[in-house]
């Protein structure tokens, strides 16, 4: 422990949370301490927010015990938990808009008293912020404020109901870099004041800017702990995204064939119009799978937007087969034959309430023999349904079943059977594996190999460094929307991707573009 | 102009203004906590017949009130079970509401009556009008506002305590961020779905005892379709209001005037045609209605309840 006043307040022993078909978290040994900020590191879906979901009283553990001050304690719900000093800040925040800032901090409170006592509450209020630096007006709307300053309400919402442990989850996700820098003092002082801050994240700069400790998890167990100042972001990198192999697939040599997908210096912006991709320029060759690593939200999703015609390119160009397709609609995009894997499953892959028939011919409808005219073919329709899933092993194989009742591996073969039907040449694949099982993981997979072997250039973008380096063929590195780097599969080590994911670029991995747009 | 005609275009316009500010202020608590109740109408004649035929078969106007009261929660209680508990579509289930309402009124207003005959005509006690003490001597507003029923004294009292408990108490406070966002309500430990009950039989029993002031207040008397779309006046009044008790008082006097005013030409015995004159509150409300809340939102945001209309269903985390 690196400060002397640090005293542990909280201890989880052994915490054990499954959810059907899944481990979220295994056995999980976790030390809290005050006077410190304690990064807790890891990927989507390691198990982070879960493991403070139960620290926050909002879920049950399976397994374990949690430990407040020596005292075994059990929480039924967040009110318990804020009860004896534990709260937590939720990624997306739980304030009334229409009220003001001391409205919804009274609303917490859970007092059956007529009275507001707003003038008391008010003054409370001022003096908490004057305590810890955090400027916050009582009497401003909710939504009036920026995301940063709603933030510092739901922080001020915890203290004032007395939370010595603090658990903020993403916190930075929604922030602009300035207001990260500002959040960053307000814990910095929260911690000297003896309170014991928590945060969730998957940045590493964060970690390294933010906190004393870092703990990781991977996959739902701990994998490893440090103090900040003792370790780097490329370990952190590395014990973050591990290596560990499911299963192997028999790799035929990659034969490129001729140049497919090509992006000249494509910039474009985020929802908050921030720039996302930063001069990017790569090419796909016909029978090849291009793997983009990168930690989450470095412009992997945008890059796969632009490319499918649902995000604006400002500056470049995006060529298929020498034609140029730049900025154009969704409707062109699948006609010249770019098929999407969204990776927001339910939201834009499919329509979760429309029976799995209607999921799968949701391109197919616009062709003869489906539509005739003005009118579709149900019969025909069925026809094509029943195909896609005996083909594709959808089960249950009743083309009636709304696609929502799925499971998500079902969900995601029911994806690739439509769009890989409607391929043309170019697959872009994003998150195909995310959230499935094994078995559900290593089919997705494989159907997106065959592709590759059928001659398809596949844009695979993943979190998963694990499925990159299993079925890519070349792997890119985004970070802030720029790429740090390509290189062959085979020609790089974890090492060299975690430097790079941390946002390192790697000279010899700098690869300019040949000019005939042929791979060299 | 006089004093006498002022005075007696005030007191028709507070008489007529009352059934509507009793049914705006029930639709404005209904709605902050979330539920879009478009039975108004329906709500409110149903009070009107029952609260008369009670009166009339009893002798005694407080329990014709009573039955209102009784009724407006039963009817506020189906459609807070619908919407709420079975999550049915708020707008189907007001509406429903007020098409049953309108046609069972009608029925019992045809079968009531003595021997399974019509209500119309039939004399009932009702609200009489009696000078509220020492205030009406005040010239000019005392014999306007404080020689009237009982009901109006009572509203008189419950504005200004409708508008305390909304903005200054804490339950009014739970009541505010219910119908703006009942996750986050919920979240800090309050009970949506029984906040949502109790403020749709609330305002439902408000709304009834409008259609009770219309029979044994101001027409003291039954006649078919005795509401005559006032119930969907009081629901624009809500918009009009912004969702405030104290500015639904502005628009009910704005109805009742142009009512008073209506009548008033009427008797004088203009050329112009008594059809035309009895749209004229119907038509100046909503001209009025559209130019304000318009230039309302103009200049700031408008104070819709942010779920007004949505079923809340605390979903299961991930």
């Amino acid at each position: 422990m690196e400060n002397p006043k640090a005293t542990t307040v909280v201890q989880l022993k052994g915490i054990t949370k499954k959810f059907p078909g899944v481990l979220a978290n295994d056995r999980v040994d976790l030390d809290i301490n005050s006077h410190e900020i304690l990064a807790l590191l890891g990927e989507n879906g390691a198990g982070k927010t879960t493991l403070m979901n139960v620290l926050a009283g909002l879920y049950n553990p399976d397994g374990g015990e949690i430990l407040l001050n020596g005292k075994l304690v059990q929480f039924h719900s967040p009110r318990d938990a804020i009860a004896n000093g534990i709260g937590m800040v939720h990624q997306h925040f739980m304030l009334v808009e229409s009220l003001t800032v001391a409205e919804n901090i009274i609303l917490s409170l859970q007092s059956n008293a007529l009275s507001l006592n707003l003038d008391r509450i008010k003054k409370e209020i001022s003096g908490l912020s004057k305590k810890y630096q955090m400027p916050v007006d009582p009497d401003a709307y909710i939504w009036q404020l920026s995301v940063g300053e709603q933030q510092r309400v739901e922080i001020m919402r915890l203290l004032y109901r007395g939370a010595d442990v603090l658990i903020l989850d993403e916190p930075t996700a929604v922030l602009t870099p300035n207001e990260a820098t500002e959040l960053a003092a307000v814990l910095r002082h929260m911690a000297n004041e003896g309170k014991a801050i928590i945060i969730i994240t998957h940045k590493l700069n964060e970690v390294m800017n933010f906190s004393d400790r870092v703990t990781i998890l991977r996959a739902g167990q701990k994998i490893a702990s440090f103090l900040t100042a003792k370790t780097s972001k490329e370990e952190l990198a590395r014990k973050m995204v591990g290596r560990k192999v499911l299963f192997h697939l028999e790799r035929s040599a990659c034969v490129p064939g001729k140049a497919v997908l090509k992006l000249e210096n494509v910039e474009a912006l985020n929802e908050k119009g921030l720039p996302a991709l930063r001069s990017i320029s790569f090419q796909v060759c016909c029978g090849e799978i291009l793997g983009v690593a990168g930690v989450a939200g470095n412009g992997q999703r945008e890059l796969a937007e632009v490319i499918s015609g649902l995000r604006t390119v400002k500056k470049g160009k995006i060529l298929i087969n020498g034609e140029d397709v730049t900025n154009c609609t969704p409707l062109q995009a699948i006609d010249i034959g770019i098929s999407h894997i969204p990776g927001d499953r339910l939201g834009v892959g499919l329509a979760p309430n429309l029976p799995i028939s209607d999921n799968l011919t949701m391109k197919a409808y616009r062709e003869r023999p489906i539509t005739r005219g003005f009118f579709l073919d149900r019969d025909q329709l069925q026809v094509f349904a029943k195909n896609l899933i005996q083909t594709f092993a959808i089960t249950p194989p009743v083309p009636e079943t709304p696609a929502r009742l799925l499971s998500g591996g079902n969900q995601q073969r029911l994806i690739l059977a439509r769009e890989i039907t409607a391929n043309q040449g170019v697959i872009i694949a994003v998150h195909p594996s995310r959230g499935l099982d094994v078995g559900a993981t290593e089919s997705v997979r494989k159907t997106l190999f065959e592709q590759r072997e059928q001659g398809t250039s596949i844009l695979l973008i993943s979190e998963d460094l694990e499925e990159i380096l299993q079925i890519s063929d070349r792997i890119m590195v985004l970070y802030e929307g720029k790429i740090m780097g390509i290189a062959e599969v085979a020609d790089i080590t974890v090492d060299e991707i975690s430097l790079m994911m941390a946002g390192q670029p790697l000279e010899k991995f700098n690869h300019e573009l040949p000019a005939d747009g042929l791979k060299t | 102009m006089d004093n006498a005609f002022i005075i007696s275009i005030l007191i028709i316009t507070i008489r007529a203004g009352t059934s509507l500010l009793y049914a705006t202020l029930g639709e404005i608590f209904t709605e902050r906590a979330g539920i879009l109740n478009l039975g108004v109408e329906g709500i409110m004649i149903m009070g009107a017949a029952t609260s008369f035929a009670a009166a009339y078969y009893t002798d005694d106007a407080w329990l014709g009130l009573a039955t209102a009261v009784v009724i407006g929660s039963i009817l506020g209680l189906v459609h807070a079970f619908l919407t709420v508990t079975l999550r049915a579509d708020q707008v189907v289930s007001g509406l429903a509401m007020t098409i049953f309402g309108t046609g069972l009124a009608s029925f019992m207003g045809q079968r009531l009556g003595p021997g399974r005959t019509t209500m119309i005509g039939l004399q009932s006690p009702s609200f009489e009008r009696f000078p509220f003490p020492v205030l009406n001597k005040i010239p000019i507003f005392g014999p306007a506002f404080f020689e009237q029923d009982i009901l109006v004294y009572f509203l008189y009292l419950l504005v200004p305590l409708l508008w305390f408990f909304l903005y200054k108490t804490r339950p009014g406070l739970k009541l505010r961020a219910v119908g703006e966002n009942p996750r986050a309500s919920d979240s800090m430990g309050i009970n949506v779905a029984r906040s949502r009950y109790l403020y749709t039989i609330f305002g439902a029993i408000l709304i009834s005892i409008a259609g009770a002031h219309l029979s044994l207040g101001y027409l003291q008397g039954w006649a078919e379709n005795i509401t005559g779309g006032r119930g969907w006046i009081a629901i624009a009044l809500v918009i009009f209001a912004t969702w405030n008790p104290v500015r639904a008082v502005l628009g009910a006097l704005l109805f009742g005037g142009i009512n008073a005013l209506q009548f008033r030409m009427q008797a004088a015995g203009t050329t112009i045609p008594a059809s035309f004159l009895n749209m004229m509150p119907y038509i100046f409300t909503i001209v009025v209605l559209v130019i304000i809340t318009w230039w309302e939102a103009f200049l700031k945001r408008i104070g819709a309840p942010a779920a007004l209309g949505l079923p809340y269903v605390r979903e299961e985390k991930d």
